[in-house]
């Protein structure tokens, strides 16, 4: 079986010390990938081409395609499902978990340490009118993200329909997100399997 | 109990947000806001404050929102929560993912969710937008308020700014002085 051949192709070869080694680089990779990035999601891509492909040459350039495809097809965030995937095909389970653990560990930390300042920061005047002036900035972010969203969404009828459907559905009829998620996922199915059969039929 | 609802609240947003990021946002606000765990304008707050910090927006409110509810162990489980659908997904799929990515079930399936993400980042759109601009609700006298304005201005520059390609970091900053800067001369 292929699958089967795909699973632990790296950490056969190694031996104790150097997988123990190897766990430990994915940690301080992945800290390190988790303390330097930004925004997370894509921004993250780049350092993480970087750090596996480049210089520690645990994946292939082809493999940070797969990584991207199967990060935006699996329910998440990118971090995190990329952490796992390299993890997984350099040292498998405790790679995964290593990695994982390494590329959220910054943002825990630092968040925990703000969540107990922000609070009393928030009572000073200066940094209220801060924030009510970031407000509206990050409504324009929200809306470049919209954009890129729309951009990279495929633009037939049926994408159409259901881009309009879940937009009044959550935005005017406070219908649960589950419900919309799974009917559109469906609809998906649906649809494509429809057009491949059409496809077939010609 | 307060952990074990962080944990299936946090697990659920990481098992039904497709594409990362800003798309989890729609679902974030309908969760966390139903819980009471934030108010609209807290959670637009800590969207700047997550893009001024390193790592995933996922996590960084997932321990923001653990740690204000129910504190260290609060934020344990709510990080775990969001991070668990993810990690066990990725490991079952990284076996097969050469069948995954040829899968017509998961392309298909994927043709609804990317405009299904699209209309409901539109839909929270338009809820920031409404916080942004009224954050008193809509009358008449919206419009002779100055705030308004200053918000226009600087939503307009900031808009500018992002399509421009600026970091998001830039951005919160520019705002953030010019929110300074407005408050005080209002006030």
């Amino acid at each position: 079986m292929n699958d089967n051949k795909e699973k632990n192709t790296v950490s056969e070869k190694l031996t104790k010390s150097e997988y123990v080694k190897r766990l430990i680089t994915l940690f301080t990779t992945f800290f390190k990938i988790g303390a330097f990035t930004f925004g997370g999601g894509y921004a993250m891509i780049p350092l993480i081409q970087r750090e596996t492909v480049e210089k520690h040459k645990w994946i292939t350039e082809e493999d940070i395609l797969d990584i991207i495809a199967i990060a935006e097809s699996t329910p998440g965030p990118i971090a995190i499902n990329s952490a796992t995937f390299v993890g997984y095909k350099t040292a498998g389970f405790f790679g995964a978990m290593l990695a994982t653990l390494g590329v959220v560990l910054p943002s825990f930390c630092i968040i925990l340490l703000i969540s107990y300042v922000l609070r009393e920061f928030r009572e000073i005047k200066a940094v209220q009118y801060a924030f009510e002036g970031i407000r509206a900035g990050v409504l324009a972010l929200l809306i470049k993200a919209l954009v890129s969203m729309y951009k990279k969404c495929p633009k037939s009828p049926a994408a159409y329909i259901v881009m309009g459907a879940s937009f009044i559905l959550t935005a005017f009829l406070n219908v649960n997100f589950i419900f919309v998620i799974i009917g559109c996922a469906l609809f998906g199915l649906i649809t494509s399997a429809m057009a491949a059969k059409k496809e077939g039929n010609k | 109990m307060i952990f074990l609802d962080l944990f299936l609240t946090f697990f659920k947003i990481g098992a039904l947000t497709f594409g990362g990021g800003y798309a989890m946002i729609p679902l974030i606000e309908a969760e966390v806001l139903s819980h009471g765990w934030l108010e609209l304008s807290q959670l637009i707050d800590f969207i700047a404050v997550s893009e001024s910090t390193p790592g995933p927006f996922a996590i960084n409110i997932a321990t923001f929102i653990g740690a204000q509810q129910a504190g260290p162990f609060g934020s344990v489980c709510a990080t775990l929560g969001v991070v668990m659908p993810s990690f066990i997904i990725i490991l079952i799929v990284a076996n097969f993912y050469e069948r995954f990515k040829k899968s017509k079930a998961v392309s298909g399936c994927m043709s609804g969710l990317r405009p299904a993400v699209v209309g409901m980042i539109a839909s929270a759109v338009l809820s920031v937008a409404a916080e942004v601009f009224m954050p008193a609700g809509f009358d008449a006298s919206v419009f002779s308020d100055p705030a308004i304005y200053v918000s226009l201005g600087i939503f307009a520059v900031s808009t500018f700014l992002a399509f421009k390609k600026l970091h998001p970091i830039f951005i919160v900053c520019f705002s953030a002085v010019a929110g300074i800067v407005s408050g005080f001369l209002l006030a």
